[in-house]
């Protein structure tokens, strides 16, 4: 059981990550992203193809080569966010379309990138490394694997850096001012087009890494970020859209019980648990955990 | 050229056509007349589609085949079980979600449609798990040659969705119909009129799901096998939204031209790629769904109101002498209220 929850909180923070990016754009661009799964997945590979060699760093399966990769990898996706919201998203918010119409269209977008992972990457799934990982014993009897360290310990790092970034400069103020209230920020003179260009940029950068860290603890294939599109969902939700601390607190409920749940149910019903929770937030509190009425 | 204008080609083109042509139309009850976001087509399409094959299919036989049911019910019934059942997933699914949040609305149904798959993946005693339903029986097929039978489902096709088309197009020509319009443009205005905002919402999705049910009914019978994985959101969900978006939501007309159009670039792009040279073969599926994207997202930018737009005017008397009167002023579209 313990074993399972430790579990559960690795595979959240990845979730987190993903939802913590989700969760900004969601705030300041005020729409509901249905590609961001795509991106993780174009992370992921991208990292797939930047990563040449590079040994073995202590214990873990991959070496500097991979530190490299993820470094190229996740600025390439934080680029591609924001192209995409320049070619499709701004003309979009220019014509004042609804949200629904740029939802729509982010699902056109998450097809598209997925597409591209198809086409060039091929079906079939991709590790970054072959080869079993031991698992080492931790007290209390938790078995966990070096890599699955990384993944926690890097998850970690990067929450601490958004958190300074949002609660320490004057980016992240003007982050929070916009996704408060757009015209308010705009009259006190803050660039929005530049801000949102920024979250897109952030939201992309974690969507990449989080798709790296999930290629770590698993394997690529072109559905992973769209399989886990609900449990993102699921975790913004639960901690309130626009919140981060929130998405963190969300992820680690959605990652913890999906892991829990096999205990007693098929691991094939892991997305349906994800869902479960969000049915249950929206229905009581629909504004989420930390989200302030609207 | 002779492989795409063969009789047998066109036929089987034209009953996906209209299969899909249904589903559109489903899905405009939803989204185009009353701006209800569902997002989980592909639910309804598997619920349509596993309901009628246990309702007209013989009862399971070996250990390999598992499934509940298996009554050998007649096609009709098949169908209007379809559609049965659809409406009252969608009633279920409604009373707590309907008065969510549009954005919200779409993620649960995202994520009932994902449930509902990974359900009929993993029992297999309901319906077979991920080998599916195999061999679902086709109406009047004893008729003629099994290589002739198409063109007799391709009628069988064709009457319904006159049927589907003609019903919607009453329904929504009438008082009903601008009820939904105008709680599409502003719930509160409709509210404020005095019409229960939450009973014309249900209505609407039920009516929508039924259809969808109908369509996924359709579906089974023709293609006769269905796996869970036939209902993934790509074909399940999005390809129906491409659909009535590029055909012109809030149109019945739109919602059957988008389906022949989106249909025929799908399968005409199948024709290219397979007649150009390089070995482009194994990725042939996946530049398809890249160009379906990009369809999307190009309609979107370039042409939002999709090939044919919204008919503004929707009732069956007001017509010829309101348009004389030109000098009245034209509302927004669906401002028309209640009579």
């Amino acid at each position: 059981m313990i074993q399972l929850v430790v579990i559960g909180m690795i595979v959240g923070s990845v979730i987190a990550l993903g939802a913590i990016g989700l969760t900004l754009v969601y705030g300041v661009v005020k729409f509901a992203n249905f590609g961001h799964g795509d991106l993780m997945t174009s992370g992921a590979y991208i990292a797939f193809f930047a990563l040449f060699g590079g040994g073995h760093i202590g214990p873990l399966s991959f070496g500097y080569g991979m530190i490299l990769a993820i470094l190229v990898a996740v600025i390439a996706v934080a680029v591609l966010a924001v192209a995409i919201d320049w070619l499709v998203y701004r003309p979009l918010r220019k014509r004042k379309a609804g949200l629904v119409i740029l939802a729509i269209s982010s699902l056109g977008m998450a097809m598209v990138v997925r597409s591209l992972v198809y086409i060039i990457w091929g079906p079939d799934q991709r590790f970054y490394v072959l080869g079993i990982q031991r698992a080492r014993e931790l007290p209390f009897g938790i078995m966990l694997k070096p890599d699955q360290m990384f993944i926690g310990g890097t998850a970690l790092v990067v929450m601490v850096f958004v958190y300074l970034l949002l609660y320490r400069t004057r980016l992240g103020k003007a982050m929070r001012a916009t996704s408060d209230n757009v015209e308010l920020a705009r009259i006190s003179g803050i660039d929005t087009e530049r801000i949102i260009s920024w979250t897109w940029a952030i939201g992309g950068a974690l969507a990449g890494l989080s798709g790296i860290l999930l290629g770590i603890q698993s394997h690529l294939m072109p559905e992973m970020g769209f399989i886990l599109l609900l449990p993102l969902f699921a975790a913004a939700i639960l901690g309130g859209v626009g919140s981060p601390q929130g998405a963190l607190v969300g992820a680690m409920i959605v990652g913890i019980s999906q892991e829990v749940s096999t205990e007693w149910i098929s691991p094939g019903y892991k997305p349906a648990v994800a869902f479960m929770l969000l049915f249950a937030i929206l229905l009581v509190r629909p504004q989420g955990l930390f989200g302030a009425k609207t | 050229m002779e492989s795409l204008l063969n009789p047998s080609y066109i036929a089987s083109f034209l009953i996906l056509v209209g299969i899909y042509a249904v589903f559109s139309l489903g899905l405009n009850v939803h989204w185009g007349y009353t701006g209800i976001f569902n997002f989980g087509v592909a639910g309804f399409f598997a619920v349509g589609a596993y309901t009628t094959a246990i309702l007209t299919k013989e009862p399971s036989t070996g250990q390999y085949v598992e499934y509940i049911g298996g009554f050998g019910l007649p096609y009709v019934v098949g169908l209007l079980g379809a559609g049965a059942a659809c409406g009252i997933l969608a009633l279920i699914i409604g009373i707590p979600t309907l008065s969510l949040r549009e954005d919200y609305l779409a993620i649960a149904t995202i994520g009932v449609a994902e449930t509902l798959r990974r359900v009929f993946i993993n029992e297999r005693w309901l319906a077979n798990g991920t080998r599916g339903m195999i061999g679902i029986p086709q109406p009047l097929h004893g008729l003629v040659d099994p290589s002739d039978y198409k063109y007799i489902y391709l009628v069988i096709v064709m009457i319904i969705l006159v049927i589907v088309y003609v019903a919607i197009e009453r329904g929504i020509r009438s008082p009903w119909g601008r009820v939904l319009r105008a709680i599409r443009e502003d719930e509160m205005t409709a509210a404020a009129s005095g019409k229960s905002v939450f009973a014309f919402k249900m209505q609407a999705f039920v009516l929508g799901a039924v259809i969808m049910g109908i369509g996924g009914a359709m579906y089974g019978h023709y293609v006769k096998a269905i796996t869970p994985d036939t209902f993934a959101p790509f074909f399940g969900t999005f390809f129906i939204w491409v659909m009535l978006v590029v055909g012109g939501s809030g149109n019945s007309k739109g919602a059957v031209l988008g389906a022949f159009v989106v249909w025929g670039i799908w399968t005409g792009t199948d024709w290219i790629i397979n007649h150009s040279p390089g070995g482009l073969e194994t990725r042939i599926f996946y530049i398809r769904n890249l160009l379906i994207g990009l369809l999307i997202v190009g309609v979107l930018l370039v042409r939002p109101k999709g090939i044919l737009g919204e008919e503004k005017r929707v009732s069956l008397y007001v017509g010829k002498e309101s348009e004389k009167e030109s000098a009245a002023p034209t509302g927004p579209p669906g401002a028309a209220g209640s009579d």
